[in-house]
């Protein structure tokens, strides 16, 4: 038999950036694969030195202990307004916020698109399950309209609670943007393109371009009351109708292409 | 030490600032402080500083948690409703330990108020706006070269101790004009490096810069450090002035500009034959107990003089403990109390 080197052998690790801590998110929620296609992404980018993460308040509040990375934990809502101060301070480090809907669409409505439209060089992964999960799944600025949450326990109306905000059409809006796309990791193949999405999202800092943002439509099966796999389908059957998935801001790609970045 | 120079006063505390090594400024625009604003957009440029402005107060104050958190020596300036509007961010600096300096040129209040010089906000900078058990270094100047000379030692008060600290100047400090002279700039490079800031975890392990714990017992060991370091701070960082307080008889309490004014009533009592003397406390937190504790054992009368309804004047009793008697003369809403108003206000207390 062939003698195989042991680092050879290895088909899947841990990458560096997390830490070995364990995540304390629920049975089918996605921060999980979303944090591990971060800290991949930055390993791949030898980023891990370089990298300091603005976490937000709510469930991943935590965030800043599962990344190997230096980190810290923003007010709410106020996670893109810090890391502007930091990258402002020191533009040689790779500054990432990570914040979920309430944080950033809603408490952080002016900071998010005030430094998005400024085009601050930093990268936001937005997660958006329609729902408050670490208060207890009251409504989120991006509930769904007729979705019952513990504050909306009607059904969201829209005469009465508004209606689900978009936050990639904003940007679209937005010169200062230049990644954003919505993106799911509900299913296998979603993964890789989820991952795609933040690799460009990071190029959008990296080389100098613009704001990089990617929306991630998430689960949160403990606050919807389903299983995980009920909340996968039913993210599929409704989340996606009311985001539809898609890039809708690119000036990364060209940029790439003219600088012969793969 | 240069020559001495005609500067106002905003921009005499921004010059202070790029002088202290201060690279990074963030500000919104509000009167009566919005000339500092003006100016640090025009000079940080000049010695390859940040300037930016914020959307909003919320925004500036978390733009400095995040200059800080990375390292650098930051400063805002804002006026009174824009301070407010910190309270938040102050809070989380205080627990992250980040430091920082504000410069809060106060104003008529409460609401919108107006934009004339007040001390009217004494209990939100010097007591904590923001929410838990915290304290902020505050200094409160008198003269445009004193307020040079502590913002300055603003910076390194925040940098030594790791927390944020507040200038607390009122719109006549800011608007008046006076000869100042400017100490030889640091060199930003010169600081020592900060050995618990977020640069990236190059050769080290990662490292966090939070105001949280989920475990109430180690949210507590945070909360019994910070009073540690306040017990510190109190310790070593008072200051205060004494004006002819060695034969007094009667004793004024003022600060900041009004301390200034109590000056002129000082004199002006003594020409009528009452040996009136000042104590002015120029750190707000620590506040001088001691001291003024000392210097009312010689006095009947500590008559404090805010332009405020009486906020200094709850320290000053603390002080005094019912040694004597602690009369109070304000105006309001930013109405500047002359001299000779002070001094009749202490002729009735004297009951003549």
């Amino acid at each position: 038999m062939e003698k195989v080197s042991q680092e050879a052998m290895v088909i899947a690790k841990m990458p560096e950036s997390l830490s070995k801590k364990e995540f304390t998110y629920c049975p089918g929620c996605h921060h999980g694969i979303v944090h591990r296609l971060i800290a991949e992404l930055i390993d791949e980018f030898s980023l891990r030195e370089k990298t300091v993460l603005v976490a937000p308040v709510g469930c991943s509040v935590f965030a800043y202990e599962f990344f190997n990375v230096d980190g810290t934990v923003a007010p709410h809502g106020r996670a893109l307004a810090v890391a502007t101060g930091m990258k402002r301070s020191r533009p040689d480090l790779f500054i990432m916020t990570y914040q979920g809907d309430g944080d950033l669409a809603a408490i952080g409505t002016a900071e998010t698109i005030h430094a998005a439209n400024r085009g601050e060089r930093v990268t936001t992964v937005f997660i958006n399950n329609a729902v408050y999960g670490m208060t207890g799944g009251q409504m989120a600025p991006t509930t769904l309209l007729g979705m019952k949450t513990t504050t909306s326990p009607y059904g969201r109306r829209p005469e009465k609670e508004g209606y689900p905000i978009h936050v990639m059409e904003i940007m679209k809006e937005l010169p200062g943007v230049a990644y954003a796309e919505r993106v799911k990791v509900s299913r296998p193949q979603d993964v890789p393109k989820a991952k795609m999405a933040i690799k460009k999202a990071f190029y959008a800092q990296l080389l100098d371009i613009g704001f990089g943002i990617v929306e991630v439509l998430s689960t949160c099966p403990t606050n919807w009351g389903m299983d995980p796999v009920e909340a996968g389908r039913w993210l599929e059957e409704n989340m996606v109708k009311e985001f539809p998935l898609g890039v809708y801001v690119d000036k990364v790609t060209e940029v790439m292409k003219e600088k012969g970045v793969k | 030490m240069g020559e001495k120079i005609m500067v106002k006063g905003t921009e005499a505390i921004g010059e202070a600032a790029i002088r202290a090594g201060c690279r990074v400024y963030f500000g919104y625009p509000i009167t009566p402080q919005s000339e500092l604003t003006e100016y640090m957009s025009r000079r940080m440029e000049e010695v390859g500083g940040v300037f930016l402005q914020a959307e909003s107060e919320v925004a500036t104050v978390n733009m400095m948690y995040g200059a800080s958190s990375v390292g650098a020596r930051v400063m805002t300036s804002t006026s009174s409703p824009g301070f407010s509007l910190m309270q938040e961010g102050i809070s989380y600096m205080a627990n992250a330990q980040l430091p920082g300096v504000f410069v809060d040129v106060v104003r008529g209040g409460p609401g919108l108020g107006d934009i004339q010089p007040s001390q009217g906000d004494y209990f939100q900078i010097v007591k904590g706006g923001g929410h838990g058990d915290y304290r902020l270094p505050v200094y409160s100047p008198s003269s445009l070269q004193e307020a040079v000379e502590l913002t300055i030692h603003a910076f390194d008060v925040a940098d030594k101790y790791r927390t944020p600290v507040v200038i607390f100047a009122d719109g006549m400090m800011g608007q008046m004009m006076e000869p100042v002279e400017f100490p030889d700039p640091i060199d930003p490079g010169s600081l020592p490096e900060k050995d618990w800031a977020l640069t990236g975890a190059k050769g080290r392990n990662a490292r966090y810069v939070t105001s949280f714990d989920i475990d109430p017992y180690k949210l507590e060991k945070m909360n019994k450090n910070l009073q540690e370091k306040y017990k510190k701070i109190t310790e070593e960082e008072q200051k205060w002035e004494e004006f002819m307080t060695d034969d007094m008889e009667v004793l004024f309490v003022a600060h900041g500009t009004v301390g200034r004014i109590v000056k002129s009533t000082v004199k002006m009592a003594r020409d009528k034959g009452i040996k009136a003397g000042l104590f002015r406390p120029i750190s707000l937190f620590p506040f001088p107990y001691q001291r003024l504790s000392e210097l009312a054992d010689k006095v009947d009368i500590v008559m404090t003089v805010e332009m405020s309804a009486g906020q200094m004047l709850e320290d000053v009793k603390l002080a005094v403990l019912g040694k004597a008697r602690t009369p109070f003369y304000g105006r309001l809403a930013g109405v500047i109390p002359t001299p000779g108003e002070i001094l009749e206000a202490l002729m009735k207390e004297l009951g003549r």
